[in-house]
């Protein structure tokens, strides 16, 4: 379970990047994340890894409280949480397959299980043919399934796309969005940040908007922003 | 964590790769590095042993438990013979040993071995003293025992070894000094050296590490291969300079001992463990806190 209550972020300079946010994400639930740049998103992402503490509030993920967890726990935490960001972050000069290794390995899994997950996750992400390439020889839309491979690979209980499609053509978009909602009908919680509109209005997911700092919509169906609401009156 | 045995030995074997492979990427710097750490710990060690052959001479010097005296050449033998009551009498004197300058000289030929015939005329016109050789009781006592030695009347002169191993003290204590002043010295090169290495691979690393740390990486998981760099400097600079230690101590011992006969060096085989063990746990030492020091100040994890 994901659990923002009354969170307050303010950074050094100020700027209140979220105010009095709440919201609640239960476990096996997939959720968009969507509002317009500097509504908050990277805030969140960024407390849900504990990259940053709330100045207010409390963010719970797992069994972890963001707000009072010590350093060293920062690791366990971040092994629950799969991410996927939009530039892919891959490794240039190591294979598909030693990318995804990669992340068995640093969190101490034994050679064995990583040869028997690695290739299972890469075919679950349908790009296991071209495991022995370099990530430059591949697609935006390959690159970012290897990058869902690699999120997968520790099997967490949640997974947190942060802008997946920003570097992704229609098309590519719609079938990464098929696959993680795919993940998420195995189980995992899913949390898509998002500000592409289409996308989200494909899917007929649970949406929770932010703008300025606060939630402004909280529902199932599409895009329901007062954002895009304004964007159609004017 | 349920780690078994296989995996902690698998993750063994990742650092070793990984940091060997830090090494060979940063193959100048590496090389760079390891020269530099192996020329401070070259000059260090060089002074240790020298600190270390002082200390042995003064061993040496201050272990042998007898004295040569030699006698007024004006006084007769009888009177020379004589004198052998006044020594015994004397505190700390276990046995006088007369010895006429007769045998004295062959001895002396003796000592240097063949070729000695160019002083074979020496012999009618021998310029040796008759001495006493004595014998302390408490080699402690040496120079107390010395000076009451040549107080005694018919006693011109002696083998002063308390002066040389005097001298030795002294010039061991600014050896020592200097030795001291050094290891700080070109201690702080090394790690500064074995810093900028393994800053340079942990910025060429970077995203790797950011990877890492997202995916849940423990900070000693994400540390260890650049310790293991650290570490692999600072031994291969280890190895490089016991190597040097042989060729070049070996060399100087057969130079010296052909110069000067009198300054014998202690056998490389001696000390050679000792020494091996030093360099090595030196190695391992600079190359860890250099890189420790390097990673807690430049990875924020």
């Amino acid at each position: 379970m994901i659990k923002f209550q009354n969170v307050c972020k303010t950074y050094e300079n100020g700027v209140e990047a979220l105010k009095d946010v709440s919201f609640t994400i239960a476990d096996g639930e997939f959720v968009f994340v969507v509002g317009p740049s500097g509504s908050g998103k990277s805030t969140l992402v960024k407390l849900l890894c504990a990259e940053l503490k709330p100045t207010d509030g409390e963010v719970t993920v797992g069994e972890y409280d963001i707000g009072t967890m010590p350093r060293r726990h920062v690791p366990y935490l971040r092994r629950e949480i799969g991410v996927v960001f939009q530039d892919f972050r891959l490794i240039a000069d190591r294979t598909v397959y030693e990318n995804v290794a990669f992340v068995m390995r640093a969190v101490g899994a034994s050679t064995r299980s990583i040869r028997k997950r690695v290739p299972y996750v890469l075919e679950l992400v349908g790009i296991d043919h071209k495991a022995d390439r370099m990530p430059d020889e591949l697609s935006g839309g390959e690159q970012q399934r290897v990058a869902v491979a690699r999120a997968l690979v520790n099997n967490p209980d949640f997974i947190l796309a942060d802008e997946p499609t920003g570097n992704l053509d229609p098309m590519r978009s719609l079938e990464l969005m098929t696959l993680l909602s795919e993940i998420n009908a195995r189980g995992t919680t899913v949390v898509v940040v998002t500000h592409a509109h289409e996308i989200v209005n494909a899917f007929k997911k649970r949406v929770i908007t932010l703008e300025d700092g606060v939630v402004v919509s909280d529902r199932r169906g599409g895009y329901f922003g007062p954002g895009r609401i304004r964007h159609e009156q004017e | 964590m349920n780690k078994n045995k296989s995996s902690v030995f698998s993750h063994l074997i990742y650092f070793i790769k990984e940091g060997f492979s830090g090494v060979f990427f940063h193959g100048f710097m590496s090389v760079a590095a390891i020269t530099v750490i192996a020329a401070c710990l070259l000059v260090t060690t060089t002074f240790l042993l020298v600190a270390y052959n002082i200390d042995m001479q003064i061993e040496d010097l201050q272990s042998s438990n007898e004295i040569v005296v030699y006698i007024d050449e004006t006084l007769t033998r009888e009177q020379a013979m004589a004198l052998k009551s006044g020594i015994t009498a004397l505190d700390n004197v276990a046995d006088a040993i007369f010895v006429t300058r007769e045998e004295f000289f062959e001895n002396f030929l003796d000592s240097l071995g063949e070729d000695t015939y160019v002083l074979d005329e020496l012999r009618e016109d021998n310029p040796m003293r008759d001495s006493f050789r004595v014998v302390m009781e408490d080699v402690a006592l040496h120079a107390e025992t010395l000076k009451a030695l040549t107080e005694l009347q018919g006693i011109a002169d002696s083998n002063s070894d308390v002066e040389l191993s005097e001298r030795l003290v002294q010039l061991r204590s600014v050896v020592n000094t200097v030795s001291l002043t050094l290891l700080v010295l070109l201690g702080t090169v090394s790690l500064f050296v074995i810093s900028n290495t393994v800053k340079l691979a942990l910025h060429a690393r970077a995203e790797e590490i950011g990877v890492m740390k997202m995916v849940g990486a423990t900070n000693s998981f994400i540390r260890a291969p650049f310790v293991v760099e650290g570490i692999i400097l600072g031994v291969a600079a280890s190895v490089f300079v016991f190597a040097a230690q042989w060729l070049v101590y070996n060399y100087l011992g057969a130079q010296l001992s052909q110069g000067l006969p009198i300054l014998t060096m202690v056998p490389f085989e001696e000390f050679r463990y000792r020494l091996a063990i030093i360099l090595f746990a030196a190695g391992v030492v600079l190359g860890m806190s250099g890189s420790v020091l390097t990673i807690k100040r430049y990875m924020k994890v």
